[in-house]
């Protein structure tokens, strides 16, 4: 039997007759938590907050309440501003997807209890482009909470005042990345800012301090008031608090999102047990564990995994694939990252190169173009790559394509940088006999499945 | 300091009650003002971090990161306090990450290194990068030579190319506006001259189109970078993107001989450098001069220098008899304009003296008119120009060195030349010295000049009038001669002889020189330009203290002086 | 030159209010109304034309420039039109081991977009149907997964693409009656 899920966010998601209706949420003690919340100091909420030891769920695992202390509201003078981060753009990951299609009225309580405690009166909600639905429910169900008075001014006679908008990306990834979300909001190309001077909490939204979370963060934070930041550090793990909604995609007999509490479940058990197994029967061969950004991990790998003792000491344990616990720091042992929670699986008739090719020409086409070496450096990988698969490999250019991803990787404006050279790094040390195999233009891997059917 | 200009930025000039931090630089610990930016604080120790989109002057953008350098801050124990060494040092954290210099500022205790390994590994990389879609096409680029790419490719680059696939094709040949042309090949968009546009010229037209690779700058269709100010984005482009349409494929920088001096197309007196080859001058570029232009210069005051090689110039001395022009010798005609001037009673000579002449041409000017004067003043009076002041360098004034003719006593303004016409009509003045002014030009028509019993003109190019001279002297341009000139806010500022006078024209301070002796002025023989500004600031109180070497090549301050004397 | 008065199509009152509507939105800044109102032009007009980036510009108090500087930025905001049936293939990792280049491929064929007028962009002849890879949809569970116009598609499969078909060409057949 698989392990059971632990549903805190998709609670209602997928129950039968659960709507996006704002009567249905009523009925299912929606606003409530919105009522404590507004009774309380906002000092109180960002320090539950902090106890509650959440981190942000949007690919970095910032902790929320540090975030949200990094406002000195004593000194500052200038508006606050709240921005959701809808913009679910990291391949393999569609969480946010089904809180926003399904329970949208969760994002927006949890948005005006964290706007209140951040002192907030203007938030937007930045939703990609694709969301063209997901936006209009939003929008329906913000109408409603207007209406409500869980909206507007003198919310719920508080003397709160908080107005959310939506805002519609336009198919652009790099919009998820928190700078450049907000350029995206100004109303201009979304060139990621440099840091510093330009910290959001700082110099944010208009030059104003502004709060960046996800919305599955922003979710949490709802539970958090609910419960108690002490209850809720109850669940998962010490470092690693709260549920997490796991996406799977790929090679899996049931692809789908499984919430689970950090730590709760290991990689074998969500892949095998959850997921029903590798398709066809086929063998596991790699996972990217965090959305496609995350370096891949190798099936058959061990891995060296600091553990803590009972007596505060840490030992180092090997551990496979297959037992990692899935949680934040766990998967960050490895060399990887939990991310945004996009885990994608291949199986043992992928071709790794083929893969990587896919993912360098999603990073190619998302450079946002502003800095030299992502700009240049991910359109000379997916050229290096498009080469390689259609038989134009050398011996040296897997040794190449590192160095490229090498002269990238921490040497950006953004994230961005890490995000198209750590898939190069780890496919290319992971899996460099396919590569080399390839370049040599060896025969061997043609049981391996072309993965695009370019006839072209 | 208080450029004419204001720059939104000014990244090199710390704030003055900046005070001085301690930072580690490449391992000496160096004073520097906090929160300068860390290129400058390593200029100043005569070190260099290559960078392409920084410039001080404009925001900072941090794209093109070049400038990385590793960053390490004070290691602090628990008491918030930094950690020793057994030398009593502070012991240094390093960050992993490089950081930009461009956009870091100085800190206390903030350690700096621009050539570690890291820091090398970062340059290649980055140089790598840009040429990978870079033409290559330096030998028929107009930036060679002073181009970045290619001066950073040898200094930091690898020297080799390891990319074999195909380059991003974009456009090229782009009309940028009406004097520029732009290679989107050749960019490397760091987006300077769109900040320049944006925060300087305040021209919102150019723009980056497209994303990742395949950006490319473009101007808004239908719309053209025409700004007074839109070739200063040549000088500052980094490579051979943008080129000026006057100054392409004309000559090889390399081959160009650079003069110090200043522009003369207005009051502002910008200061640039004169590049000429073979007596030719092939342009006008920007110099740096915190007090005046910055770094910039506007388009009319660059292009507006190619009179000074046109066909209608006069370049030898020449009388006319019977409307023909007879060429003479210099000693011919010198005496010859010497003796009429001392034939005609002082109240009968007027001068028109241009507000283009330098100081020293002005002070022999004023030095001839007291001589003949003999204690009677004699009429003179100067052209004025009036143009419109942009808010940014042009001045209203388009002469360049008004302050210089009314300090040093030279006309009236302008107010006067009414009454010089009338009085030439009315034959109380007889004998007229234009020097580098066409009477026509202010009404003073053939008519009118007809009148005279003796006119000499000594300039450039003539007027239509110029057949009533009776005798010509062939002057030089402002790139021919030295001296000085006073600017719009009191500056004296330098021009340096960059070619020869053509033909057999003269620099006008040797004509003045020459004939001052002729009209009997002996005690005193000006060999170079440097004794008559001597003997200018010994007669001249405005002048006074000052000689010809302290006046440097930024210039010397002079307002305060202008100021009590009520020309400022 | 003034496009809103030489070449801008007839705008409607209603268009004219939701614009207004949507820039309320950004007390701020007008600038951040930007990017919706690209969308809304584009919803009205299929494709946002150099008269629509003007219109825009002047609205806001923007140079032109600044707004095709984010019209092209933006891969939803296109500068020309395409098909009136427009279908955004996912290619990303988890679809494309879905087999969404097998989809596409197929799409390509049925709807004979015969025309490539971008990079992974295809129209065909008449001009009704258009074809083009976009990237991850987040909706990897759901691979290979796919847009008609705004709606999502989840699970594609060759027989989901006929069903599709058949019904917009009945729907089209009604139109015609
Ligand atoms: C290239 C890039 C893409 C990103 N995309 C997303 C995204 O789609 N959604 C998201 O919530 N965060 C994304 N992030 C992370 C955000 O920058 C930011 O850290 C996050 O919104 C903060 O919210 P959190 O603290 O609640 O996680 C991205 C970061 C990078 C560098
Ligand atoms: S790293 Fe890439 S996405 Fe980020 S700013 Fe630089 S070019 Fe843009
Ligand atoms: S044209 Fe020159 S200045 Fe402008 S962005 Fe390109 S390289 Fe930079
Ligand atoms: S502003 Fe005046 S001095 Fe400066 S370049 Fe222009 S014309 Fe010459
Ligand atoms: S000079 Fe370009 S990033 Fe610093
Ligand atoms: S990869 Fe296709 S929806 Fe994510």
């Amino acid at each position: 039997m698989a392990k059971a899920e632990y549903r805190l966010i998709l609670k209602h998601a997928d129950e039968p007759g659960y709507t996006v209706d704002i009567d249905c949420y009523l009925s299912h003690g929606g606003y409530q938590v919105l009522k404590k919340a507004l009774a309380m100091p906002p000092d109180q909420i960002i320090q539950e907050v902090k106890i509650s030891g959440l981190r942000g769920r949007g690919g970095a695992g910032f902790p929320t309440g540090v975030k949200w202390g990094f406002i000195n509201h004593e000194k500052n003078t200038k508006p606050v501003y709240l921005l959701c981060n809808a913009d679910e753009s990291e391949p393999g990951t569609f969480k946010d997807r089904q809180i926003i299609y399904k329970d949208p009225h969760q994002l927006i309580e949890g948005m005006v209890i964290s706007a209140y405690a951040n002192r907030a009166h203007l938030a937007y909600i930045y939703i990609r482009g694709e969301f063209a639905k997901g936006a209009e429910i939003l929008e329906k169900a913000l109408a409603e909470a207007r209406e409500r008075n869980f909206l507007g001014k003198n919310i719920l006679g508080s003397g709160y005042e908080l107005e959310i908008y939506v805002f519609r990306g336009a198919g652009a990834y790099i919009c998820g990345e928190e700078t450049g979300l907000i350029e995206s909001l100004e109303g201009k190309r979304a060139y990621p800012r440099i840091k510093p001077p330009y910290f959001p909490a700082v110099l944010g939204l208009y030059m104003c301090p502004t709060i960046v979370n996800n919305v599955e963060t922003l979710c949490h934070v709802k539970h958090i008031v609910e419960m108690g930041g002490a209850e809720y550090a109850r669940i998962g793990t010490p470092n690693n608090t709260g549920t997490r909604i796991w996406c799977v995609s790929g090679d899996v007999n049931k692809p789908g999102y499984y919430e689970y509490p950090c730590g709760a479940i290991t990689f074998g058990e969500l892949l095998y047990e959850v997921c029903g197994g590798i398709r066809n029967g086929n063998k596991l061969k790699a996972v990217i564990p965090g959305g496609s950004s995350a370096k891949v991990l190798r099936a058959d790998k061990k891995y060296k995994i600091p553990k803590k003792k009972e007596d505060g000491s840490t030992e180092i344990v090997e551990m496979g694939l297959e037992d990692i616990p899935l949680d934040f720091d766990t998967v960050a042992a490895t060399g990887s990252m939990s991310g945004s929670g996009g885990i994608i699986v291949m199986d043992h008739t992928r071709d790794m190169v083929e893969c990587l090719r896919n993912i360098a020409e999603f990073y190619a086409h998302e450079s946002c173009g502003q800095c030299t070496p992502c700009r240049e450096g991910s359109l000379w990988m997916k050229k290096m790559l498009d080469r390689i698969c259609t038989g134009g490999g050398r011996p040296e250019d897997s040794k190449l394509l590192l160095e490229v991803a090498n002269h990238i990787a921490g040497r950006t404006i953004c994230a961005f940088g890490e995000a198209c050279s750590w898939p190069v790094q780890s496919f290319v040390e992971m899996f460099g006999e396919e590569f080399e195999a390839k370049q040599r233009k060896e025969s061997s891997l043609e049981i391996l499945e072309p993965l695009t059917n370019r006839t072209a | 300091m208080s450029a004419l200009i204001k720059n939104p930025f000014n990244h090199d000039l710390p704030p003055l009650e900046a005070p001085l931090v301690n930072v580690q630089l490449d391992g000496q610990w160096v004073k520097v003002p906090k929160g300068l930016n860390i290129i400058e604080v390593a200029k100043r120790f005569g070190k260099f971090i290559p960078h392409y989109c920084y410039h001080p002057k404009l925001s900072i953008a941090g794209n093109c990161r070049m400038c990385l350098f590793e960053m390490g801050m004070p290691k602090l124990d628990a008491n918030r306090k930094p950690v020793v060494d057994a030398e009593e040092r502070p012991v240094i954290n390093w960050l992993p990450r490089p950081q930009i210099a461009c956009a870091t500022q100085a800190t206390e205790g903030m350690a700096i290194r621009t050539n570690s390994k890291l820091v090398k590994d970062c340059q290649e990389g980055v140089m790598e990068f840009l040429l990978i879609n870079h033409p290559l096409d330096c030998p028929i680029c107009d930036q060679a030579g002073e181009c970045r790419l290619q001066e950073y490719a040898y200094d930091f680059g690898k020297g080799r190319s390891r990319f074999v696939e195909e380059k991003v094709k974009k456009p090229k040949r782009v009309d940028f506006g009406p004097r520029i042309i732009l290679d989107d090949e050749r960019c490397i968009l760091c987006s300077r001259c769109i900040r320049f546009a944006r925060e300087i010229a305040k021209q919102d037209v150019i723009g980056f189109v497209n994303r990742g690779s395949y950006s490319t700058l473009t101007v808004y269709p239908g719309r053209v970078f025409d700004s007074n100010y839109s070739l200063n984005t040549v000088d500052i482009c980094p490579v051979g993107a943008l080129t000026s349409k006057d100054f392409r494929f004309k000559m090889r920088v390399w081959f160009l001989r650079e003069a110090k001096s200043i522009c003369t197309e207005c009051a502002t007196g910008c200061n640039i450098i004169i590049g000429s080859r073979e007596n030719i001058v092939y342009r006008l570029t920007p110099r740096v001069n915190e007090e005046v232009n910055s770094h910039w210069m506007c388009d009319q005051g660059r292009l507006g220098f190619h009179y000074i090689h046109s066909k209608k110039r006069v370049t030898e001395p020449a009388s006319h008899l019977n409307g023909s022009l007879f060429p003479l010798e210099w000693s011919e005609a010198l005496r010859t304009v010497a003796q009429k001037l001392m034939e005609f009673p002082p109240s009968e000579i007027a001068f028109l003296v241009s507000a283009r002449l330098t100081c020293e041409e002005l002070y022999l000017v004023k030095k001839l008119m007291e001589t003949l004067g003999k204690g009677t003043e004699i009429f003179s009076e100067i052209i004025p120009r009036k143009g419109v002041a942009d808010g940014l360098l042009r001045s209203a004034d388009l002469n360049p060195n008004t302050k210089g003719a009314i300090g040093i006593g030279i006309g009236k303004e302008g107010r006067r030349i009414e009454e010089l016409k009338n009085k030439i009509r009315a034959k109380e003045i007889n004998c007229l010295f234009a020097i580098h002014e066409n009477p026509e030009e202010v009404g003073i028509q053939e008519d009118i000049l007809s009148s005279l019993s003796f006119y000499v003109w000594q300039g450039l190019i003539p007027g239509p009038a110029v057949h009533k001279a009776n005798i010509l002297l062939a002057g030089a341009s402002f790139a021919e001669k030295s001296g000085t000139m006073i600017n719009i806010a009191g500056r004296l500022q330098k021009l340096h002889k960059a070619i020869l006078c053509p033909g057999r024209a003269r620099e006008d301070w040797r004509i003045l020189r020459d004939l001052l002796l002729l009209v009997g002025v002996k005690e005193r023989v000006f060999e170079k330009i440097n004794d008559v500004f001597d003997a200018m600031s010994k007669e001249i109180d405005l002048f006074e203290s000052l000689s010809w070497n302290t006046v440097g090549d930024l210039g010397i301050d002079l307002s305060q002086k202008l100021k009590n004397r009520s020309i400022l | 030159m003034n496009a809103t008065e030489k070449d801008l199509p007839q705008l409607e009152e209603s268009f004219i209010e939701e614009a207004e509507r949507i820039i309320s939105q950004y007390p701020v800044s007008k600038r951040s109304a930007s990017l919706p109102l690209l969308h809304l032009w584009q919803r009205h007009f299929g494709f946002v034309s150099p008269q629509g980036v003007q219109w825009i510009a002047e609205k806001l108090d923007l140079e032109p420039i600044a707004v095709e500087e984010i019209a092209t930025f933006y891969p939803m905001i296109r500068q020309r039109p395409l098909g009136h049936y427009q279908f955004k293939v996912c290619r990303t990792l988890s679809c494309a081991l879905a087999g969404s280049y097998e989809i596409f491929e197929y799409i390509k064929k049925s709807c004979k977009t015969v025309n490539e007028v971008g990079h992974h962009v295809y129209v065909s002849e008449d001009g009704k149907f258009s074809v083009e890879f976009v990237e991850c949809l987040a909706a990897c569970g759901n691979a290979p997964v796919m847009m008609l116009n705004e709606e999502e598609w989840m699970d594609v499969t060759q027989t989901k693409i006929d069903a599709i078909l058949n019904h917009l060409i009945r729907e089209k057949r009604k139109e015609e009656f």
